[in-house]
């Protein structure tokens, strides 16, 4: 049991796909402009990794290892077809907000990742508490850039706004070089809190 | 069990059946989704005749119209005319196309515009979603107003640090406008007075 709570926990600090393992870093910089596209995005990505380490694990012995990233891709591009497909038809609104990124999953390095990585060679329970703990670091990652970037960017909280209309937010946060910037600055708070806790 | 080895047999087996079945998840999805989407894109299309227009009573989708690639929705209110929303659109935005819906006056001023589906940079060209950037149009006859951004000598207050998108937004609602006085006023204001109908050809010289 102590080693599935470490499958499940290593995703979201040890192996944060974002702030250590610097996986799928396009999305990251690209849609973390509001907390809602953030929480959105980092989800649906959740949503796709837990499917697609299940279905790989679930086939792992089935697929020849000279065509498994064709497989696995096909399994992915599955995969995010359904849940565009879905929130298209349930949660207009959010497919509004993260258009073309909702398709780009399918080249998110860090859903192949965890299948070539993780899911191909360990058992079904295992790959989905991975894909979780991984879906979860990733949301968590992106919720907080999105965070932070919108209160600076925007002067908002999730939408509510926490500045009176008419000053003017930090722009440049909303903006690609802002999210390099409080990508870096995230990550370099990270490591220091890690070193400090021994994480 | 062991894992499959890479022989020519096993690869073409694994890959096709594999995508098979996938296929066949996909395709089942699709069909359970298909109503659902086109109720939600149907739903967004009837919010967004309503939003623009004043009260009517009339069923616009109903009596839609195209033109030139534009979609009209006219509205009446005990037959008589109260409006027209105009399904628009620009390829000249910073992120390529984005849809929008204006609504027009039967004397060709705007009663109200939004933004129905775009991609421009959030933060930025996203913003034209705002009504702090919508509200000025409000009322607006392009007859009279400039429908250009400031920097090109017009009457709009861009977005900051989204011009282009600004510009692309004012290219729509004059397609828009354009559209809507050649076919449904047009006919109108030739017989209530020659004023008009320069004043619109001035406002189409830009």
């Amino acid at each position: 049991m102590n080693k599935n709570l470490g499958y499940f926990t290593n995703g979201i600090i040890k192996e944060n796909p974002t702030f250590v393992l610097v996986l799928g870093t396009c999305p990251v910089l690209a849609i973390t402009t509001t907390g809602f596209n953030g929480f959105g995005m980092g989800m649906a990505t959740a949503i796709v990794l837990l499917l697609s380490n299940v279905m790989v694990s679930i086939l792992k012995n089935y697929i020849p290892d000279k065509v498994r990233i064709a497989v696995f891709i096909t399994i992915i591009a599955t995969n995010v077809t359904v849940v565009e497909l879905l929130m298209k038809a349930y949660t207009p609104d959010l497919y509004k907000a993260l258009g073309i990124f909702i398709p780009l999953i399918i080249v998110n390095c860090l859903v192949l990742g965890r299948a070539e990585a993780f899911a191909q060679k360990k058992g079904i329970f295992a790959s989905a508490l991975d894909a979780i703990g991984m879906g979860l670091g990733f949301t968590a990652a992106l919720t907080l850039i999105s965070i932070v970037r919108e209160i600076l960017g925007n002067g908002s909280f999730f939408t509510i706004p926490l500045i009176p209309a008419g000053s003017h937010p930090i722009l440049l946060f909303i903006l690609p070089p802002g999210a390099f910037l409080t990508f870096g600055l995230l990550f370099a708070v990270m490591n220091a809190l890690k070193r400090k806790y021994k994480l | 069990m062991a894992k499959m080895e890479s022989t020519l047999r096993n690869m073409v087996l694994s890959l096709s059946l594999i995508s098979m079945a996938m296929v066949a998840g996909l395709g089942y999805v699709y069909k359970v989704t298909k109503g659902p989407i086109e109720m939600a894109d149907k739903q967004k299309e009837i919010t967004a005749v309503t939003e623009v227009l004043p009260p009517f009573d009339n069923d616009p989708i109903k009596q839609k119209k195209e033109i030139e690639g534009l979609t009209f929705y006219t509205a009446t209110k005990g037959g008589k005319l109260v409006g027209c929303a105009v399904k628009t659109f620009t390829t000249k935005g910073f992120a390529g196309r984005f849809d929008l819906m204006v609504g027009f006056k039967p004397d060709g001023s705007i009663k109200k515009i939004v933004v129905l589906e775009q991609k421009e940079t959030p933060g930025l060209g996203a913003k034209m979603t705002d009504s702090s950037f919508t509200k000025q149009f409000k009322d607006k006859d392009i007859a009279t107003f400039k429908l250009k951004v400031k920097k090109d000598g017009g009457q709009v207050d861009a977005i900051s640090a989204a011009t282009i998108s600004s510009r692309a937004f004012c290219d729509g609602v004059q397609k828009a406008y354009d559209l809507y006085i050649k076919n449904f006023v047009k006919s109108a204001t030739a017989v209530a007075g020659a004023s008009d109908s320069t004043a619109v050809k001035g406002g189409k010289h830009e």
